[in-house]
This record gives structure tokens, sequence and C-alpha cells, in this order.
């Protein structure tokens, strides 16, 4: 560990923090690639039933920090991740943790649509067979058709729910991931700058989808559009160079950041 | 006649280039304006065009005239300058020779193309023929629907359905061995391995496929044949001393590598996001693969073991040497049987008179199983096209 002098010193507890509770708590983590350290130190608090965006520059550890949230770094050669990530105050990394039940609760959503080759039915249906919770073929119907309403796009799909996921637009197949996602009832949603292959119209379908559901789930999402963060999110974390230098009410943070770094990097002097 | 004329056409090729790249320098150094083409393209634009000219020359005088005759080298030679002096004219500041050149290079690339395909059309006419030959001799009623095959007895018989019953057990039995051995040995290697481990086996099946089939053929005759007869006396069966079990096993154990190394390409070419997208969903590593690794794969798999099939019914020399030559009409394993490629391999063996029955026989059962793997191929290749469509 550098102990650079501006080690980022939190700012206060982020107001909307107190208002709500805290889902995540991850403190001192690290994760490294081989010798490669990609998170440093970092400590943050992320509350229920709102959405949490992560910005930075490329290659800053966003993704990397995501990842640990549903251990999806475990798939990862060489990678290490140290320090405590709790959700709902159980330490994810304890050693008698059911990844797979974790995984459940904590979805994903990747940059790129990832649909399986399958009928739209079934990759909505994946989720909920593979954790048997649809007790009958009827409740299982009703999940998906649930789910695809809740991601709207059960309108747009609703006659063809055997032709191939691969088969819809780009935009649909991001909602269909997300309605894959959450046909599990997860609690937490991780986002991975899902609009980033998107077209605006598309990107905005999604987060308008995003404001609808949030008060349902905590939401992380990560992305490098500021515009974006500022239409989505509740709060912000500004990561830079596997460090977090600041994380607080979005709104505060894009009038009147508290670090140079954010400011030079919502106004663009780098990134 | 012949080297001389090869020895004029290289010098005129040679020549073409020199001189076209030296007008095209001349060009370059005297003016200010620059060129369309690099010399060197002026050089082999003019070196392609001698070459075409002097070689299609000379291949014409060969068929007209017979490759002795003395007009072969004098007509390259003066075409092939004809081509350089006409050539040599149209090179200008101008030029597209950079352009022209494309046209060659397309050309080279048909001619070889051309050569594979061509080589198919003969060997499909040559043994047509030779099978049409056949069937006027005997009614290809009897040959595709006879059940006795004995084409050197008098009078001889050739019914075609013990050898194709043969030959559908052995690669049966072949299937069964290698599909399963094959493809969870490449699901193994694909997924679970890691790096070293893979580095190990993969080019372990490699070797394995290497193996020259005679070696097989004798380890199945000398080993497995007896291991199988011994296995099978010791649970009170009749067991032949060459049998279909004996010759599928050890056929099996040629196509493991050809499945498992085809599999593994095609499960590595399976999106990783396909994987993380199941992971993150909760599901384990069996799930995943079982639920969407496989599905996704499924139709280069099923192409991968289509090409397996017909490599094992192309396949001769372990059944010559493990299963015998008998031409039963059975689907007991455990007796011996003979091939469709067995039959034409003994047919043509030793000094026989071309135009007899029996001789010609051997071509029209190469014709069948032409016909056989052609199809397999087909579906092999469609069910390939089908499957590269998926992902995009
Ligand atoms: N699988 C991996 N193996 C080794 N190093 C990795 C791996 N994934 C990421 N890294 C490294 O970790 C650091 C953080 O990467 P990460 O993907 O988390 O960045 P990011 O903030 O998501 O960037 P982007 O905005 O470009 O997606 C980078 O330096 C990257 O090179
Ligand atoms: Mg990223």
């Amino acid at each position: 560990m550098d102990a650079s002098p501006q080690m980022p010193t939190l700012s206060k507890v982020p107001r909307i923090l107190n208002e709500r509770e805290t889902k995540i708590v991850a403190s001192d983590v690290n994760v490294y690639y081989g010798e490669k350290q990609a998170i440093k130190n970092l400590s943050i608090d992320i509350p229920d039933r709102a959405v949490s965006a992560f910005i930075g520059p490329s290659g800053c550890g966003k993704s990397t920090f995501l990842r640990t949230i549903n251990r999806m770094n475990d798939t990862i050669d060489g990678c290490r991740v140290t320090g405590d990530i709790l959700v709902d105050g159980k330490n994810i990394y304890d050693r008698d943790l059911d990844v797979v039940q974790l995984r459940a609760r904590v979805g994903m959503v990747f940059q790129k649509p990832n649909p399986f080759p399958k009928s739209i039915f079934e990759n909505v249906a994946y989720g909920p067979r593979i954790h048997g919770i649809a007790k009958s073929k009827a409740d299982l119907e009703e999940i998906v058709v649930n789910s695809l309403k809740k991601a709207s796009l059960f309108e747009e799909v609703k006659d063809r729910l055997d032709h191939s996921g691969t088969s819809l637009s780009g935009g649909q197949q991001q909602r269909l991931c997300i309605a894959r996602a959450i046909a599990v009832n997860p609690e937490i949603i991780l986002m991975d700058e899902p609009c980033s292959a998107l077209d605006p119209i598309a990107s905005a379908r999604i987060e308008e989808l995003i404001d609808e559901i949030r008060q349902n789930y905590c939401i992380i999402i990560v992305t490098h559009s500021m515009q974006q963060a500022a239409r989505v999110s509740q709060l912000t974390a500004f990561f830079h160079l596997g460090d977090l230098v600041e994380f607080g009410d979005t709104d505060e943070m894009f009038t009147t950041p508290k670090d140079k770094r954010t400011q030079d990097y919502i106004t663009g002097r780098f990134g | 006649m012949t080297s001389w004329t090869l020895l004029i056409i290289a010098a005129l090729t040679a020549t073409g280039f020199f001189v076209g790249q030296a007008k095209a320098q001349g060009l370059r150094n005297a003016g200010t304006a620059s060129l369309h083409s690099l010399p060197a393209y002026h050089g082999l634009l003019m070196a392609s065009m001698a070459l075409a000219a002097a070689g299609i020359t000379t291949l014409a005088v060969a068929a007209i005239a017979g490759p002795n005759s003395l007009v072969m080298p004098a007509a390259a030679a003066l075409l092939g300058t004809g081509a350089i002096a006409a050539s040599y004219r149209i090179i200008t500041r101008d030029f597209r020779a950079r352009n022209r050149f494309e046209f060659f290079v397309m050309l080279v690339l048909i001619a070889c193309s051309a050569v594979a395909v061509l080589t198919t059309v003969g060997i499909v006419f040559s043994v047509l023929f030779e099978s049409l030959a056949f069937f006027s001799e005997v009614s290809p009623i009897e040959f595709l629907f006879g059940t006795h095959w004995a084409p050197t007895s008098t009078p001889p018989s050739f019914g075609l359905i013990p050898l194709l019953a043969g030959t559908l057990l052995i690669t049966f039995i072949a299937i069964v061995v290698a599909g399963p051995l094959g493809l969870l040995s490449a699901i193994y290697m694909a997924e679970y391995s890691s790096r070293k481990m893979r580095g190990v086996l993969k080019p372990m099946l490699e070797i394995l496929a290497g193996v020259p089939t005679v070696v097989l053929g004798f380890f199945a005759a000398l080993t497995v044949a007896p291991l199988v007869r011994n296995a099978g006396e010791s649970l009170g069966l009749n067991v032949a001393s060459e049998s279909a079990l004996a010759a599928g096993l050890v056929m099996g154990m040629m196509i493991v590598p050809l499945i498992s190394s085809l599999s593994d390409d095609i499960i590595n070419a399976v999106p990783q996001a396909l994987r993380d997208g199941s992971y993150a969903m909760g599901a384990t590593k069996s799930e995943t693969i079982k639920r969407v690794v496989l599905p996704a794969a499924l139709p280069g798999i099923v192409s991968a073991f289509m090409l397996a099939i017909s490599r094992a019914i192309g396949e001769t020399m372990i059944v010559v040497m493990a299963a015998g030559l008998a031409a039963n009409l059975t689907f007991n394993p455990l007796a011996a049987v003979t091939t469709i490629t067995v039959q034409i391999a003994t047919l043509l063996v030793g000094d026989q008179e071309f135009d007899s029955a029996k001789t010609l026989s051997a071509f029209a059962l190469g014709f069948v199983l032409f016909c056989f793997t052609l199809v397999l191929n087909y579906i092999a290749l469609r069910i390939v096209q089908r499957y590269r469509e998926q992902y995009d």
C-alpha cells in the first residue's frame, strides 16, 4: 500500500445513507490480479432501494470492484480479494458462504447483452429453473411474464416468447438480460455499463426501467456517461487508479465535488 | 523439348519483370509527376503477361502437336516476347499496374482451387463409369438389395447388404466408444482442466491421432481381439477370433482424438459472455455446461460426430486386420464381419484382369461408399453453417 498524502478521507456520510438501510458494507477491500493491485483499501457503504453509480476513468477498477460483490472474480484465474464485504451484515467472503446462493441474490447485467441461445421464455426461466423457484408450470410462466413486464419488454415479445433470445435487437436483448436477472428475485442488481452497446433511445428505455424498479432493489450501475449517472443515480462513487476518491449524493457530487480529481474528471479535464 | 520450353518460359518471365520495372523506373526518374503504381508492380504485371502468354501457348501446342514437337519452344518464345513487347508499349505514368496485377493474383488463386475441384470431379467420373460397366453385368437391384456377398465363388453373387451391415456395425461400435469418451474429454479439457493439464493432454491426444492406422490395426489384431475373445470366453460366450467388437473398439480409439479435439475447439468458441451470464445467475459449473455451453455448441458437436463417422466408415486397415473377411450378415458384435472398404481392398489386390465383374464390383462399392460419406459430410456442413450464424 502506498500511503499517498492525498488518500481520500471519505466525505461526511452521505445524507441519503441516513434515510435508507445500508445493504452492502465493504471495508478495506483489496483486489489483486496476480501481482497487480486493482483495488486499494476500499471501504464503502451502499444503501438499499437506491441507485448508486460508479464512475471513473477506464481501468480504475470499477468493474473489478463490482465483480467482488457477486464474487464473479472467483472465475478469473489469479484474482485475489482481501478484506470484508458484508451483504445484510453477513460476510460474503466467509468460508461457509454458498456462492451459488449469493449470486441468486445478487443479479448482474453485463456490458454487452448476453442472452443465451435459447428462446426468450427459456432465457428468463433459466434462473427460476436452476434454483427451483417455480413450483409448477403455471408458476414458472407467471414468473417469466412478470419479469418481462418489469423489464418493460413483455409488450414487444408477448407473441414470440418461443423465438430465440438472440433474434432481438440490442436494446431488447439488454432488457431481456435484465428480465433474466430479476426473475430470481434478487436483492441487489449489478450493472456494468449496461447501455454502452446501445443507441441513445434504447439507453433511455433502460434508464427509465432502472428508475422504475429502483424502489425494490439495491442497484449499482457502472457508467462512463456523466449524464447517465446524474439522471439515474441517487449516489455516485468516483474511482481513480484503484482508489475510491469520493462517494456521496449524486447532485452534490456533480455540483460541488470535494476532491480535485473528481472535479477534473467530471469537467472532462482528464479521463 | 519440354525442359527447353520450361527454361524459355522462366527466362521470359524474368525478362518481363526486369523490362517492365526498368521502363517504369525510367519514367519515374524522368518526370516530376509521380507514377500511379510502383515500378515493381509494372514488372510483376509484365512478368505475369509473359508467363501467361508463353504458358498457355505451350499447353495449346502440346495438346495439338504433342510435347516433342520443335514448335513448342518456338511458339512459347514468340508469343512470350510478343506479350512483353505489347505490354511495354502500354506502360505509362498513369497505367494502373497495381490494380491490373490483382487480376493475375485472382487467376492464380482460382487455378489452385480448381485443382481440388477437378480432382474430385475426375475421381467421381472414373468411379462412376466403372460402376456403370459393372451394372451392365449385374443388376443394380441385385447389388443393392442382395443379401449374399461372394464375388469369387461360381457363380459369383454380389449382394451389398452384408457389407453394409458390417460397415454400420463396426462404425456404430466405434461411435458408441468414441462419442462419450471424446466429448467428455473435450469438456474436461475445455472447461475443467488447468492450462497446464490441457497443455499435456492435447498433445497426447494428437499423438494418438497420428498413430498410423496400420499400427492400430495390428494392435487390434494382436492385442484387443484376443482380449475380447478371452473375456467373452470367460463369460461363456462364443467369440470369433476376429470380431466386429475388437475392430470397432480400436476404431473408436482412433476417432476419439478427432472428436475430442474438434469438440474442444467448438466448446472454446462458445463466447465467455454466455458462461459469465450463467454463473452470474448462480449456476454451477456443470449446470452451465449442460444448459448453456453444450446447447450452444451442439450443432458443432454434431458435425464433429458426422466427420468422425465418415472417417470410421472409410477406415480400412483396422478392419482388414481385426475383423476378418467373412461377409456375414449379422448384427452380433462378437462375430466376424467385413466392410465395404475391406472388400474393395481385397478385390483389387494382386493381378486381376480389369474387366471382370469381380474387379468392377470394387468400383460399385466405392461409389456407394462415396455417396454415403458425401451425404454425411453434406449434413455436417449444413449444420456447421447454421451454427456459424448463431452468435452474430
Ligand atoms: N482479468 C484480468 N486480469 C488481469 N488484470 C485485469 C483483469 N481485469 C482487469 N484487470 C486490470 O485491473 C484494472 C482494473 O480493471 P477494471 O476492468 O476493473 O477497470 P474499469 O474501471 O472497469 O475500466 P473500464 O471503464 O475500461 O471498464 C485494470 O488495470 C485492468 O488492466
Ligand atoms: Mg469495466
